[in-house]
């Protein structure tokens, strides 16, 4: 198995550096994380991937029953672990990617070193007293949202997506690739994604570990942040002033020193 | 010149002296975006409304000041549009400055859905920071009605695909036999290989009990796909498993098929196919094989010294195409480590590398370095042959092997 194809691995930064892999969420790819590489590339060595069936992934290697459950994403960011031989990593998760970095780091916590938190919810559907922010509904109308706007979605765009192997490095001009995603392996995502519950795999995180949300988030509002928090043992909540779910893109420089901060920590 | 020639031009209209029309002309820019048949918004980055259209206000319900600087264009999403934006349209709009083609649902301050199709623009500075998020808003209740047909069609249509596929698996399933019968001192193997999920092939193989020890086989190929040739191939495979029971001569067996086949269908629609039909019977140290066939390809036979030629049939004729076709017969004898391969032509006509038919010659030379070789082993390395066409497999294909182990243990 070629996990780097398959992942669509890019390293970039310093070797001497300790190691961040950053995991993007729902909805786009590894260049989410394009306004934040440089600043972090100066101290760390940065590797970025593709969860499979988004941005420069290997297609085949998609499976709606592997990728049904986060565990799924969880074994192939250990995969990419394994085939670059990465220890003591700092894994930043976005968005769903941090309950991903949060599976792995409780499988193998021998790999990973810490934790980073991006906009995390560990379960974004109302239970009980617990407050996701959304209803079944919602989520529902969401999937409608996704079929209605895939409509025009073309099994024809997908030479002009995936074909260009040599990938325009970071800060390169991006092409009409970006975010999009073929629309079945969309939904059952978005289903993963939306569904999932992972409230109980909180308090089992052994690595120190950085939550970090923005000051308004619709979809992470500041409850669940601090919810997260008071789940993980020892944990750090750092709020940014930044609006929006992607600090990354709406907060670069915010996001970049709370990462570098914490990994310099400790 | 020119310019004083279109003056003229116009001139001669009159419109510009009619203050009706130079009225129009100076319709105001102020008036065109706010009563524009299409809504405007403006936001500041982080999606707080700076600016909107009247036209937007009123199909929303909204004074401009409920709005203005209070709210983000996220906040009139309905909820799944509202996630939707955050992981997509956001991010996109950031990194790429451009968005469109939008299919989106705004609430009303009454509740009400507005069904819409949104484009937005970044607009930067001087300096190329980015500075607004212009967006452009049109009612797509029409179109929205029309898109849910469109996808509910899809749907429809996706669910008969996968019932179409599933009846022709398990059709496909049930005209070839589910496992062979074990055969004392031999190994037999087959496989199949579907061109389409979509459609029934017209390949088939059995393998079964005849009286006296002695084993019926046969691999055939009847004309055509789908429903059709699904009948001929069961009213085939059935007619020969009852010929084979009161006739011992391979080619009596196969004159039955042609009487049925040709009594079956005439006219204006025949129906025919290409067989190999044969009788084993084992001995204490081999097994002589008796074979028939009509207009197939030849089987091979791949001895127990690693050679490997075609028990040739010439001169049958295809079954069920003329009242007296003439058939043609083979007998050999197998040794312990001698195989025989019976295929279809989905074989024998598979495009390599695009344009080449995969002939005959070619197999023999693939077979040659094949054997000798086992039933299991040849059909395995076949099937791998095949796989290694891909889509250049554009026929069923089947494959029968039979083979007298070199332990003559069974």
């Amino acid at each position: 198995m070629d996990v780097r194809g398959r992942n669509n691995v890019v390293s970039t930064g310093r070797d001497d550096g300790p190691t961040l892999l950053l995991a993007h969420g729902f909805g786009c790819d590894q260049n989410l994380w394009r306004l934040v590489v440089p600043a972090l590339a100066e101290r760390f060595r940065v590797v970025l991937f593709d969860h499979v069936g988004a941005g420069r992934s290997d297609l085949s290697a998609w499976s709606e029953e592997k990728y049904a459950t986060l565990d799924g994403y969880a074994s192939d960011v250990l995969d990419v672990c394994r085939e670059l031989d990465l220890r003591d990593v700092v894994l930043v998760g976005h968005s769903v990617s941090a309950m991903i970095a949060v599976l792995a780091a409780n499988r193998d916590p021998s790999r990973i070193a810490k934790l980073v938190l991006l906009t995390p919810s560990p379960c974004y559907v109302d239970d009980g007293d617990y407050r996701g922010g959304f209803s079944r509904a919602d989520i529902d109308e969401l999937l409608d949202s996704l079929d209605s706007n895939y409509l025009g979605w073309s099994a024809v765009m997908a030479p002009v997506i995936m074909g260009n192997p040599d990938r325009p490095e970071l800060g390169t001009e991006l092409t009409e690739s970006f975010c999009r995603t073929d629309p079945a392996i969309a939904r059952v995502f978005a289903q993963t994604t939306f569904l999932s519950d992972n409230r109980a795999d909180l308090p089992a995180v052994g690595v120190p570990t950085l939550v970090v949300q923005c000051a308004q988030d619709a979809i992470a509002p500041p409850e669940v942040g601090r919810y997260v928090h008071e789940r993980i043992p020892g944990s750090e909540l750092v709020t940014l002033a930044a609006t929006g779910h992607c600090p990354q893109l709406s907060a670069p420089e915010e996001t970049a020193a709370a990462i570098t901060a914490f990994v310099g920590s400790r | 010149m020119m310019c004083e020639a279109d003056d003229d031009a116009l001139g001669d209209t009159g419109q510009d002296d009619d203050p009706a029309f130079s009225a129009l002309l100076e319709d105001s820019v102020e008036d065109l975006y706010e009563h524009a048949p299409c809504g405007y918004l403006s936001t500041l980055m982080d999606g707080t409304i700076a600016k909107i259209n009247a036209t937007l206000l009123d199909w929303l319900g909204y004074r401009g000041e409920d709005l203005v600087g209070r709210r983000r264009f996220a906040d009139l999403l309905s909820v799944g549009g509202r996630i939707y934006h955050e992981t997509h349209i956001a991010p996109t709009l950031s990194m790429h400055g451009e968005i469109g083609g939008l299919a989106l649902e705004l609430r009303a301050s009454d509740g009400t859905r507005l069904p819409v199709m949104v484009t937005s623009v970044v607009k930067t500075g001087p300096d190329g920071t980015a500075q607004l998020i212009r967006t452009t808003i049109f009612d797509a209740r029409d179109r929205r009605a029309y898109e849910q047909e469109l996808l509910r069609a899809r749907q429809e249509s996706d669910r008969e695909r996968e019932r179409v596929q599933k009846l022709a698996t398990t059709l496909q399933r049930s005209l070839l036999p589910p496992v062979l019968p074990v055969v004392p001192g031999m190994e037999v193997a087959a496989y199949y290989h579907p061109a389409s999920t979509d459609a029934v092939g017209g390949d088939f193989y059995d393998l079964f009990p005849l009286a006296g020890g002695t084993w019926g086989f046969f691999l055939g190929d009847v004309s055509g796909k789908g429903a059709p040739a699904a009948a001929v191939t069961s009213l085939a495979r059935y007619t020969l498993r009852a010929a084979a029971v009161s006739h011992r001569d391979p080619v009596a067996v196969l004159h039955v098929l042609n009487t049925v086949l040709n009594h079956e269908y005439h006219g204006i629609d025949p129906r025919f196919c290409t067989v190999l039909y044969g009788v084993l019977t084992p001995d204490a140290d081999g097994c002589s094989l008796a074979m028939a066939g009509g207009g197939h390809p030849p089987a091979a036979l791949l001895g127990a010294d690693g050679s490997a030629r075609f028990l040739e049939l010439p001169g049958g004729q295809l079954v069920g195409a003329l009242p007296d076709a003439h058939f043609a017969a083979v007998e050999v004898r197998l040794e312990p480590g001698d195989t025989v391969l019976l295929y279809s032509d989905g074989l024998t006509e598979a495009r390599t590398r695009g344009r080449v038919r995969h002939s005959e010659e070619e197999l023999l030379d693939f077979l040659d370095t094949v054997g000798p070789t086992t039933a299991p082993a040849v059909v395995a390395a076949v099937a791998a042959l095949l796989a290694g066409f891909g889509e250049g497999v554009d026929d069923d294909t089947a494959l029968l092997a039979l083979s007298i182990p070199v332990s003559a243990e069974p």
